[in-house]
């Protein structure tokens, strides 16, 4: 059987600024990851990622990432997006700082 | 130290021009991303994690107080006042914006530096022992070679799409500070019948797949060794394996044709090149060589070192940590750490850069250098300035005196910043500095390198840490192998794993527990971590980490 889908959101880096950004449900590339549009269809989640992918002028490196579902917003089910909704842990830099 | 010529600085200045219309272009739609990526590569420009992020080479790691000054003016300008030196003697800057990094590229061509071949499947950044020119065990200054190999190198035709990435390391001294070994041609300067010549590694390299170098030849005489390495990555070019990038490297075509076979093709290959070399490289390197020319020391008394050596302790500790034998009289070569205690292993502020870069004008022949070990070194200092350039060091937080010791940490940047990562490494190593300092044992136990790397490419050298650590994502959380007597020197050697890994709660306990039982199985104190290890084995280390129990278990199996 395959597998169940799991909630994602899509995401990348910005092409200028090269930072992290979500796609919001209004197809704004956001840096808050509590703007993104939770996706919990497949085939939606695939034509959201084919229209996003085709938006080579904004972004680089666009993907679905996995999340879970919760009351404050899509929460990173794995470290490395938890990492990168946050920025790096040595200094205050990047998104734990900006926004 | 080597100024460009006047090809060198057009050729820079052309590839910035032909960069910035490039960024223009990815700009207005011109250029997909597909399409831009293997050209910002060339010039050393990745996407990271959290951001662009631009390698910036410094050739066999040397440094004047003029470039360094423009590394922290770039680092002000268009990062965020830090720049992060690395393994293989690059400076790193973590956050610029696609926007700025052309009139990064220019800023750094006043200089004479650029970002070229600091990525991609091309001959990367040279790097040398970076006690080179200095040291006291030295045959021959290492950096002539290097910078022919990288003028050689740079834009070569037939080696801009080689099936991998090729690194290159030399060094002019039997004592190996640049690990030759676990580079893809790894040179070592040697002598014969009262003439120099090269011992040419191949092979070596860490990574998924760790090989240590194997000798490829004993001696390349002098005019040789271009024509030679030509024909070395010619072979590979055509036999390395582009069907999968996991085997591409030249250490798996060693591995799977044998050195006797190499050496055959390479020779046949060398009969072509040395053919087709009509002299004008070893021309060029007679040019060279004169440009690296000692600094005229001078012969004063060392009596204001003897005096503050005998009347401050704490530069007495800094004088025995963090000084090596030069070859001149009176003179030392000194190290600055870039790893105070919970701080970022091989980062330095902007401030900080300017303070060692003035330091080196005022004492240090105006030369810096960068080790591969992440921290900076002052070359030529004469000992009785040593006082003087102590104190400013402390005051900027840069007189931490732990070279060599277990708080002196490789560590790779890991998933605080790099898109390969699987784990964290910088925390580790924070975390590691900072326990054993509030133990106040790290004098005690002295010699042990400890090397972390974020993911299985190894860019921390864990494979030859002689404790290794690698982190790993299992099942979706953190997760960090131990290596035991892994040796990134003369006596290159790759580390064993222990066994199962340890949690990032787990892992500085684990750490505190091998050390405990070296010094509990130690014959004495001259006794280092690697020599305990070679005589002892894995199983009383094991037995640390994992308990008796398990420790027989697999002496058992």
């Amino acid at each position: 059987m395959p597998k169940a889908f799991t909630p994602k959101v899509i995401t990348a880096n910005a092409l200028i600024e090269g930072d992290v950004v979500y796609l919001t449900a209004d197809d704004r590339w956001s840096p808050r990851l509590t703007e993104a549009e939770l996706l919990t269809d497949e085939a939606h989640a695939q034509v959201r990622l084919l229209d996003a992918s085709n938006r080579h002028a904004e972004v680089v490196g666009v993907y679905l990432a996995d999340m879970d579902a919760t009351q404050d917003g899509p929460e990173p089910t794995h470290f490395r997006e938890a990492f990168r909704r946050k920025g790096p842990s040595n200094y205050a830099h990047g998104k734990q700082a900006d926004l | 130290m080597y100024t460009y010529s006047d090809f060198d600085a057009a050729f820079v200045a052309e590839r910035n021009r032909q960069f910035r219309a490039q960024v223009n272009r990815r700009i207005d739609g011109s250029l997909t991303e597909d399409e831009f990526k293997p050209l910002r590569l060339m010039n050393g420009l990745y996407l990271q994690l959290h951001a662009y992020m631009l390698r910036v080479a410094i050739p066999y790691g040397t440094l004047s107080s003029r470039q360094m000054h423009k590394l922290a003016d770039i680092a002000d300008r268009w990062d965020k006042g830090y720049g992060h030196f690395t393994t293989r003697q690059n400076i790193q800057y973590n956050w610029p914006k696609l926007t700025d990094v052309p009139d990064m590229l220019d800023a750094l061509a006043e200089v004479q530096m650029h970002a070229i071949q600091t990525s991609g499947n091309t001959i990367r950044n040279v790097t040398a022992d970076h006690f080179a020119g200095a040291a006291a065990d030295e045959i021959a200054d290492p950096r002539p070679v290097a910078e022919l190999i990288r003028q050689w190198s740079t834009d070569h035709p037939e080696f801009q799409f080689l099936p991998r990435k090729f690194k290159v390391a030399v060094s002019g001294s039997p004592n190996d500070r640049a690990v030759i070994a676990a580079h893809d041609v790894g040179i070592r300067i040697v002598q014969q019948d009262g003439q120099i010549g090269y011992e040419v590694l191949v092979g070596g390299g860490l990574g998924r797949t760790p090989m240590i170098g194997k000798t490829l030849n004993g001696f390349v005489a002098q005019a040789d060794l271009l024509p030679y390495l030509e024909a070395v990555v010619s072979v590979w070019n055509l036999l390395g394996r582009r069907d999968n990038k996991y085997k591409a490297r030249i250490k798996i075509t060693v591995h799977e044709h044998g050195i006797d076979e190499i050496r055959t093709l390479v020779d046949a290959r060398f009969a072509e090149t040395k053919a087709a070399f009509n002299g004008a490289d070893v021309a060029l390197y007679q040019q060279i060589e004169p440009q690296f020319a000692a600094p005229a020391f001078s012969t004063r008394d060392t009596a204001d070192f003897d005096r503050a050596y005998e009347a401050d302790p704490v530069f007495r500790a800094w004088a025995d940590i963090n000084l090596a034998e030069h070859r001149a009289p009176g003179y030392a070569i000194a190290q600055i750490s870039l790893k105070a205690h919970g701080q970022t292993p091989g980062d330095a502020t902007s401030e900080q850069m300017r303070v060692i870069a003035d330091i080196a004008k005022e004492f240090g022949h105006d030369e810096l250098r960068i080790s591969h070990e992440q921290n900076i070194v002052l070359p030529h200092v004469h000992k009785s300035d040593l006082p003087q350039i102590h104190a400013r060091l402390k005051s900027h937080g840069l007189a931490t005196a732990n070279i060599g010791l277990i708080s002196d940490i490789i560590a790779c940047p890991g998933m605080d910043y790099c898109a390969l990562a699987t784990a964290r490494s910088i925390p580790v190593a924070q975390q590691i500095a900072t326990r054993f300092d509030e133990l106040k044992l790290e004098n005690e136990i002295g010699d042990l390198k400890i090397k972390i790397s974020g993911c299985i490419n190894a860019c921390g050298h864990h494979h030859v840490g002689h404790i290794g650590i690698l982190g790993l994502d299992r099942a979706g959380v953190e997760n960090y192998q131990i290596t035991l007597g892994g040796d990134h020197t003369q006596t290159a050697a790759i580390g064993q794993r222990t066994g199962p890994g340890f949690s990032a709660e787990e892992i500085i306990p684990a750490i505190e527990r091998l050390v405990d039982a070296y010094l509990t199985h130690r014959t004495g104190a001259e006794e280092t971590f690697l020599a305990a290890y070679r005589r002892l084995g894995m199983d009383p280390f094991k037995e640390a980490l994992y308990g008796e129990t398990a420790s027989k278990r697999t002496r058992a199996a």
